[in-house]
């Protein structure tokens, strides 16, 4: 089909094509869409874990009250009693998105829940984040790569995992918003066009919105952009796309009010400054270069260096003063956590304590992204033939988002989209390889085979790669020259079937066994996607379950006992727990909180903490300085439930012991070991944690066994003075005590024993409550 | 409305009928008086012998009900409500209650809120001091010892060993020992006591003189007395949390007509009351014991910002906010105002930020206005008012301060105005500049 290149069947098959690759975007969108419904259809229809209930409550107060009642929202229910200004706090993207999202269906007169909306908006939004994907890499690589990439993107589980349905979370948008930024950066960034690099800066400005993750942009393009300069590939178009996404996304990001002067004032923004005002350097130097005689040009390079320097000695200075006058360098714990890897182990206990934090085990990056780990090198050998300057950008990405991703699991999610990317390239240009290859080489063919080539089910990867040669061969790129004629080269070359390019034609064989093995492959992909959507990232993690020889079996406790506390407990009431619970707990619950997942202050925190790690007497009375009417512990010994207090309790006692320092540590370890057997510790043993878990535990089994330490408890029969237990949950995931009043009486100091001895009726006697 | 009205007033009915024994009116906050009292002696001998007491009660229109304390049919509970408003215990022997009762019972009862005299007696039985003890009062653990004083006993014929005692070492409280000075000294004849002076709920009544101490009269001192001076106590009361009375006596006879009658002269004074001072002392402390006086009630708890007089859910920092807070208290017969100058109000966020004294019109409303801090946070408006011998007021209210809005700020700051300026004129220099560079070829 190559060979008759009349111009009709060309738009022709261009047409085809085209309407071909919006056919497979429609298709992708959906798989990227229903893939994600394996938890509603397992489960049901509800937000997961912690974060999302946050950003449901949020979201819920917005649908009601209105955006300036949000962006105003002054929260007394949780961080009692010092609450949370909510709308300067919060990244409130997709809120807003989510609520529109709502606002449009209602007047569309579908009348969804809030809920629904806000359960769905993930999978909706990973299909944007596909079709984006595929925008982005076809700017890099042409329409085949970009339909490959945006179908591994569609279901690779990193993304999945974090975009479930029901997992309502800033991620879920941030990540479209992400991918979307880079294309349209690469888009004016290719074109030159200042209409691009406007919308950038409005999706720059969206994705400051969305998420904190907004910091990667700012730093990875103005990277690139000094990248781009150094080797020489400075142009008018980089300046076009670089500079007001500097000017406008700083001015919009400011906007958003939990960024607000931190866009000018923190140092992870300094970098696209810096590059701000070198991209400028580096274009007043070729204006005047443009406009001088080579000789006059060296004396102007000699006064400007020597000038230069001097100022850019003087303002670094400043810089660097002005950074260094701030106690943490200006940088904040979880950025500075991406630099040094142990910094927030080290320093932070509550940046470590989460486990999303913590840097993520090999086996984890064959979980999350699979196959395309071993793509990925192909893929970014296939961005330098050649090197463009978008190339060289999905090359930035991938590098940095590998090393970020080794700092922390979390960001495993920015890498998923690079590695897709880069493993969309590599197939693609694998494929295109071998296809041609094959059609080179059958006997007869290169005049009417593509069909036939199409055979192995790469009708769409063939099709495609001829798509893309048109299309390239169409455009008309400003690159610079040389490239321009590289590129022609490659034209050229692919239309008209010369004895060179037969050199690069491997034998047919090969072809076919490579490219049977490549489908091999990425039927494996799908295979374990779709597991990993079905099996591991479905699980919305306030209901379990769990599937023994008698069947399944569910575990609702969590909202059984949020149930409780809403039906059961005043309105007012202070519930205290861990800082884990508190987002559910004022979403489903609807009782206020002492601290939650938004860990803005540390020292409150650390009050809970010191409350759990101290006997019960010092922890009655902290708790009843907060008004604390409920306390709320999970506990996970009968079912097994290995995420429970306990396990988090030495957490507790480093950042409780980091503000209050007669916690220590060590006393709750017995030789550097954590345990709750007969070894433990006696102020492992008396803490409240310890003593809220274990009450009446050794009356299920009779001896205590804690099925997730694998051992008996150390104490087993004991009494609470000050707290008494008013609700258990089934398999006693979740327990609820209450704080008893003060005694209404002061007992003197007369010995009980005595009139026990004495009187043999008084036996009633300890049964009193008040003591 | 109506027909969820229709059972609301049926069960209203079915309450009032099975409340018609006692239709008399009993406890309850609106009218903290009790009327209902049981009185369990050891002896119904006592009735006749401590009669001028038991008279005054009734005369008060007190209820008594007289029991022997080991009366099988002894019940102050049933179906879970209380029969009794107060109990009075003179049966300093008795080892077990008769009928449901026990240390327990008692306990429970007082923890329900109502009220207990309680008097025991040398040799008193471990139930009795059981009771004490589980109230803050410890008694000497000798159960022969008596309290003695050899300065300060009461000029006597009969009596040698100085066990009768002249005490005249009140407490200083209107309150509990009513407005007029008792100028007599009360006899007291019985066993001392001791308190811990941490403990914050009870409080001496009558202290022994500082020459007295606690011993076995009958039998030689062989080691130096465990409680001496004016530690020992010899009549204590204690207020519980929930606001119930209790006194402890440690003595029966204080209560007696025949200490009543007595006259008294105190040792070393040449001067003889008439009449001891025992019955005004027992009749105001009775008073005071059975929420005829000193209790006191906090209604009408409101806020509202200056000039406004709805309650708003929510404040803003720096708003100017006006509090006030009825106080009455109950006389016995009817509420009147509670007139001091000592009531405090907090504005409290784990520390309260605003303290202020209110101010009152001496018609029961304390009020007073201030500002709300510059801090943001959910405060409470605190009354913690606990005096000597009065109910603790505990109340707060809580009541979130929001920021300012978006829109409250300034718009337009004088300081700043240079930056406005800087602004502008940039603004107006680009357009120039603009111009001149496109149209000045």
């Amino acid at each position: 089909m190559a060979a008759p290149e009349t111009p009709q069947s060309s738009t022709l098959r261009q047409a085809f094509g085209n309407v071909l690759s919006v056919f497979i975007l429609l298709l992708i969108g959906i798989l990227a869409f229903s893939i994600r419904l394996f938890s509603v259809i397992k489960y049901e229809s509800v937000i997961h874990e912690f974060d999302p209930y946050f950003n449901y409550r949020v979201t819920q107060f917005l649908t009601k009250n209105g955006i300036y009642d949000f962006w105003n929202w002054f929260d007394d229910r949780t961080w009692y009693p010092l609450g949370r200004v909510i709308g300067g706090t919060v990244y409130p993207g997709l809120t807003l998105t989510a609520g529109t999202l709502w606002r449009i269906l209602n007047s569309l007169n579908i009348p969804l829940s809030v809920e629904t909306v806000c359960v769905f908006t993930a999978p909706i939004f990973s299909a944007f984040a596909s079709w984006a994907a595929y925008l982005l890499t076809k700017e890099v690589k042409g329409v085949g790569a970009g339909l490959t990439a945006a179908a591994l993107l569609a279901m690779v589980p990193s993304y999945i995992s974090r975009s479930v349905a029901g997992s309502y979370d800033n991620e879920a948008v941030a990540i479209f918003a992400l991918i979307f930024t880079f294309y349209l950066y690469i888009k004016a960034l290719n074109t030159g066009s200042l209409f691009y690099a406007t919308l950038n800066a409005i999706s720059y400005f969206y994705m400051v919105c969305s998420w904190g993750g907004y910091t990667f942009i700012i730093n990875l393009i103005p990277m690139h952009v000094l990248l781009c300069i150094v080797t020489g590939r400075y142009s008018s178009r980089l300046y076009i796309a670089y500079a007001p996404l500097v000017v406008l996304g700083t001015l919009l990001a400011s906007l958003v009010p939990v960024v607000g002067f931190n866009a000018v004032m923190t140092s992870e923004h300094f970098a696209s400054f810096l590059v701000f005002i070198i991209i400028h350097v580096v274009a007043l130097v070729y204006y005047i270069k443009g406009i001088l005689s080579p000789q006059m040009f060296k004396v102007a390079v000699t006064l400007v260096v020597s000038i230069g320097l001097i100022v850019c000695g003087a303002v670094l200075a400043v810089l660097i003063a002005m950074v260094a006058s701030s106690p943490t360098k200006g940088w904040s714990g979880r950025s500075l956590s991406l630099l040094d890897p142990t910094y927030a182990s080290k320093y932070i206990p509550i940046i470590a304590s989460v486990s999303e934090h913590q840097p993520p085990t090999w086996p984890s990056y064959f979980m999350d992204i699979n196959v395309l780990a071993f793509l990925v090198p192909a893929g970014i050998v296939a961005c330098f033939l050649p090197l463009s300057d978008a190339s060289s950008f999905a090359v930035l990405y991938i590098v940095t988002s590998v090393y970020f991703s080794g700092v922390m699991v979390r960001l495993m999610l920015v890498l998923a989209p690079a590695a897709c990317i880069m493993s969309g390239i590599a197939l693609s240009e694998a494929f295109g390889v071998f296809t041609r290859s094959i059609k080179f080489q059958l006997p007869g063919v290169s005049q009417n085979s593509p069909v036939n080539a199409g055979d192995t089910g790469n009708v769409m990867q063939n099709d495609v790669v001829k798509t893309e040669k048109s299309e390239d061969s169409l455009k008309e790129r400003p690159s610079r020259k040389n490239k321009k004629k590289e590129k022609d080269n490659v034209e050229r070359a692919s239309v008209v079937p010369q004895t060179e390019k037969r050199l690069s034609v491997l034998p047919l064989e090969a072809s076919v066994i490579a490219i049977f093995l490549l489908v091999l492959l990425g039927a494996f992909y799908v295979v374990h996607c779709v597991w990993a959507a079905a099996e591991a990232y479905s699980a919305p993690s306030i209901v379990l379950t769990s599937r023994s020889h008698d069947g399944l079996h569910v575990f609702d406790d969590f909202r059984e006992a949020y149930g409780w506390l809403r039906h059961n407990t005043e309105v007012d009431d202070k519930v205290a727990s861990w800082w884990d619970y508190g987002y559910q707990t004022t979403a489903m619950a609807n009782r206020t909180v002492i601290v939650d997942n938004n860990t803005w202050n540390n020292t409150h925190i650390a009050t809970v903490g010191t409350a759990m790690s101290s006997p019960e007497k010092a922890a009655w009375e902290i708790f009843n300085s907060l008004d604390v009417k409920y306390v709320l512990v999970v506990f996970g010994g009968l079912v097994g439930y290995p995420s429970d207090d306990i396990n988090k309790f030495l957490w507790m006692v480093r950042i409780g012991g980091g503000v209050f320092p007669h916690i220590k540590e060590p006393d709750y370890l017995r030789d550097g070991q954590y345990r709750i057997d007969s070894q433990a510790t006696p102020t492992m043993l008396n803490s409240l944690m310890y003593k809220l878990s274990y009450y009446r535990f050794v009356e299920t089994d009779g001896k205590g066994f804690d099925r997730v330490r694998n051992t008996e408890i150390g104490k087993k029969y004991f009494k609470l003075t000050h707290f008494e237990e008013v609700f258990t949950t089934h398999h006693w995931m979740v327990r609820i005590y209450k704080l008893k009043p003060p005694k209404n009486r002061i007992r003197g100091k007369t010995k009980k024993a005595k009139s026990k001895a004495s009187s043999k009726r008084s036996g009633t006697l300890k049964k009193n409550p008040w003591h | 409305m109506a027909g969820r009205k229709f059972p609301t007033v049926l069960l209203l009915i079915l309450n009032l009928l099975s409340f018609l024994p006692f239709l008399t009116i009993s406890f309850s906050p609106d009218h903290p008086t009790d009327r209902r009292i049981l009185v369990l002696l050891d002896d119904l001998a006592l009735k006749s012998s401590h009669s001028i007491f038991f008279t005054s009660l009734q005369s008060r229109g007190f209820d008594l009900d007289f029991k022997l304390a080991d009366d099988p049919s002894i019940a102050v509970k049933r179906y879970g409500q209380y029969l009794y408003d107060g109990l009075i215990l003179f049966s300093p022997s008795t080892d077990r209650f008769g009928g449901s009762l026990d240390l327990e019972g008692v306990l429970d009862f007082v923890d329900s809120g109502h009220d207990l005299i309680l008097a025991a007696e040398t040799s008193a039985s471990d139930l009795i001091r059981s009771v004490a003890a589980e109230c803050g009062v410890d008694f000497d653990e000798d159960p022969s010892a008596m309290v003695i004083d050899h300065t300060g006993y009461a000029v006597s014929q009969i009596e040698g060993d100085h066990t009768l005692i002249a005490a005249d070492d009140f407490v200083q409280s209107d309150v509990i020992l009513g407005s007029t000075k008792i100028e007599a000294p009360v006899l007291f004849k019985g066993t001392g006591h001791s308190l811990n002076p941490d403990n914050s709920l009870v409080l001496k009544i009558l202290s022994a003189s500082s020459s007295a101490y606690s011993a076995n009269p009958a039998s030689k001192l062989s080691n130096p007395p465990l409680l001496t001076g004016s530690a020992i106590s010899l009549v204590s009361v204690v207020q519980a949390r929930n606001n119930a009375r209790i006194i402890i006596s440690g003595s029966l006879d204080l209560f007696s007509n025949r200490l009543f009658r007595s006259g008294v002269q105190k040792a070393g004074s040449s001067y003889k009351y008439e009449k001891s001072g025992n019955e005004q002392f027992v009749t105001e402390l009775s008073k005071w014991v059975f929420h005829e006086r000193g209790h006191l009630k906090a209604v009408n708890l409101k806020h509202n910002m200056v000039g406004g007089t709805d309650e708003p859910s929510m404040y803003r920092i720096n708003d100017d906010l006006e509090f006030s807070v009825e106080i009455y208290e109950w006389t016995g017969s009817s509420w009147v105002p509670y007139v001091a100058n000592d009531v405090q109000v907090q504005f409290y966020m784990m520390s309260p930020y605003v303290l202020k004294t209110l101010s009152t019109n001496e018609k029961g409303l304390y009020h007073t206005s201030f500002k709300v801090p510059d801090v943001y946070g959910v405060f409470q408006f605190k009354v913690e008012y606990q005096r000597l011998g009065y109910t603790g007021l505990s109340l707060s209210k809580q009541i979130p301060v929001r920021p300012f809005r978006h829109n409250e700020y300034e718009r337009f700051i004088t300081t700043a105005f240079p930056y406005y300026g800087a602004s502008f004129s940039m603004m107006a220099g680009f357009f120039i500049f603009s111009i001149v560079y496109l149209y000045n070829k």
